[in-house]
């Protein structure tokens, strides 16, 4: 018989650390300027998203975080007085140059509060973006609704009642609605506002879980004022301040070692 | 308006900070019972390890709270962590020093032996607990890298005591196990200055968030 030797102790893995393998760019902002009328919002912000990672935007009220989520599919614009300025650059083309309908088949978005169509089924609400744009084959349309639904962790709760209506759903529920509705179209970046500051912490956990599944397939740009949240789904974190960009970098940094003074205060309740 | 997050945070520290200063002086009186053959000094270190023991439960059921409740990010986070990792570090302290004045109150039935480089090693040991726990409240990261420094003139002078008594215990064979004592409480005080680096090392994580742990160009 062999004699035995000493087994050896496997090697320690190296986390690999996201900035080792950066992704490349999936959106990059270049000086954007926006606001309404005469008075600023964002006073020319730099950033690059990268892409299938989910990039956190937090920032007290009024920083400017929402304008500039909206800002990235133009819906900013749509309000009255908007002005926005500067470049959105997306797979090469500037997003303010290109046909908003168009764009935001590319970029979706979902909002703070659920708003399932309220006229339609489960199914048609997931459907919608697809026979919007002209698609009619029932096959491919049953396909997707059923591969938007399991990407948004909803297929399981509703897959007997897809012919019911969409707002017949729980908050939370209907958020996974939107969020599939969003994800049907293939969009290659979804934008989240706030998606969960109107749901309970269990419905909020279930966004944060299928955010966490879905980030190898889409880019992610959320909204929050849950840093904790923040902490969690995101790879990379933006503080904003006052229209600005105060730090962008690694989300397990920010929230250990932020690098600048401002960021800590605010991610350590400190801020004001 | 000053946050109650805030006060708890200082609370915390308060704590650590008496626990320290608790250890101090066990570690004062147990060495007094080896180097001055004072025995009476026995029952005080007793009774501060039982305060010691008390305290370091209570800092870290305080740290769990303040984590749960608050969900610290940044620098409160690292000085939570770091606060935990002190805590451990003052509790051993405690101990070698309970260890120090029981191995004291066995020589003093012995006739005196050598201390070798002892009482300098008492200096060395308590100097960089003492620092490394005023750099902790000033989160002073100067005087943490010096305690740091220190920590290989401990080793050194611990590496000349065992090898003095070592020699004595070949030429003398009924100094054995008082030599083997006298080592014993060298080894206790090298371990103290051990916890203070580790403490002094925490107290850099703590201010700079830079882990220099286990690296060889730490300082």
């Amino acid at each position: 018989m062999d004699k035995m030797r000493p087994m050896p102790f496997p090697p320690i893995k190296e986390e690999a650390a996201p900035q080792d393998a950066l992704a490349p760019i999936a959106i990059s902002v270049r000086d954007l300027r926006a606001g309404y009328g005469a008075a600023p919002v964002l006073k020319g912000v730099n950033l690059e998203v990268r892409e299938k990672t989910v990039t956190a935007i937090i920032g007290p009220s009024g920083c400017g975080k929402s304008t500039l989520i909206r800002c990235l599919n133009r819906m900013h614009e749509s309000l009255p007085g908007a002005t926005c300025d500067g470049e959105i650059l997306l797979g090469g083309r500037n997003a303010l140059d290109l046909d908003p309908v168009l764009l935001r088949r590319e970029v979706g978005m979902v909002f703070q509060r659920p708003n399932p169509f309220p006229t339609m089924t489960i199914a048609q609400n997931v459907a919608a973006g697809l026979v919007l744009n002209g698609v009619r084959d029932r096959a491919l349309i049953a396909e997707t609704v059923e591969k938007s639904l399991r990407r948004a962790a909803l297929w399981d709760e509703v897959k007997d009642k897809l012919d019911a209506p969409g707002v017949g759903l729980s908050g939370g529920q209907q958020q996974r609605l939107c969020i599939a509705r969003a994800l049907a179209v293939e969009p290659r970046v979804l934008l989240l506002d706030e998606p969960c500051s109107a749901l309970d912490p269990i419905a909020t956990g279930r966004i944060e879980e299928l955010l966490l599944q879905i980030k190898d397939q889409f880019t992610v740009v959320i909204v929050t004022h849950n840093m904790q949240q923040a902490a969690r789904v995101s790879e990379y974190t933006v503080f904003m301040l006052m229209g600005e960009m105060v730090e962008y970098g690694l989300t397990r940094k920010m929230f250990t070692q932020p690098a600048d003074k401002r960021t800590e205060d605010y991610i350590t309740g400190r801020f004001g | 308006m000053k946050r109650q997050f805030d006060a708890d945070l200082e609370d915390l520290r308060g704590r650590l900070l008496r626990m320290g200063s608790l250890c101090e002086e066990m570690v004062h009186y147990a060495v007094k019972v080896v180097v001055e053959r004072d025995d009476s000094r026995l029952a005080a270190v007793q009774d501060w390890e039982r305060q010691v023991n008390a305290l370091h439960i209570d800092i870290d059921e305080v740290c769990l709270r303040l984590i749960a409740l608050h969900q610290p990010a940044a620098g409160d986070l690292r000085l939570i962590a770091a606060a935990i990792k002190i805590n451990s570090d003052l509790e051993r302290v405690g101990d070698q020093a309970v260890n120090i004045a029981e191995t004291g109150v066995y020589l003093l039935k012995e006739p005196k032996i050598k201390l070798g480089d002892i009482p300098r090693m008492v200096e060395v040991a308590a100097g960089m607990l003492k620092d490394s726990l005023d750099a902790f409240a000033r989160g002073d990261v100067e005087l943490a890298r010096d305690v740091i420094k220190r920590d290989d003139e401990e080793d050194r002078l611990k590496s000349q005591t065992f090898n003095e008594l070592v020699h004595l215990m070949q030429t003398d064979a009924s100094a054995i196990q008082r030599g083997m004592d006298i080592i014993l409480v060298a080894r206790n005080l090298e371990r103290i200055a051990d916890h203070a680096t580790n403490i002094a090392e925490d107290v850099i994580f703590m201010v700079l968030g830079k882990d220099i742990r286990h690296s060889a160009e730490k300082l």
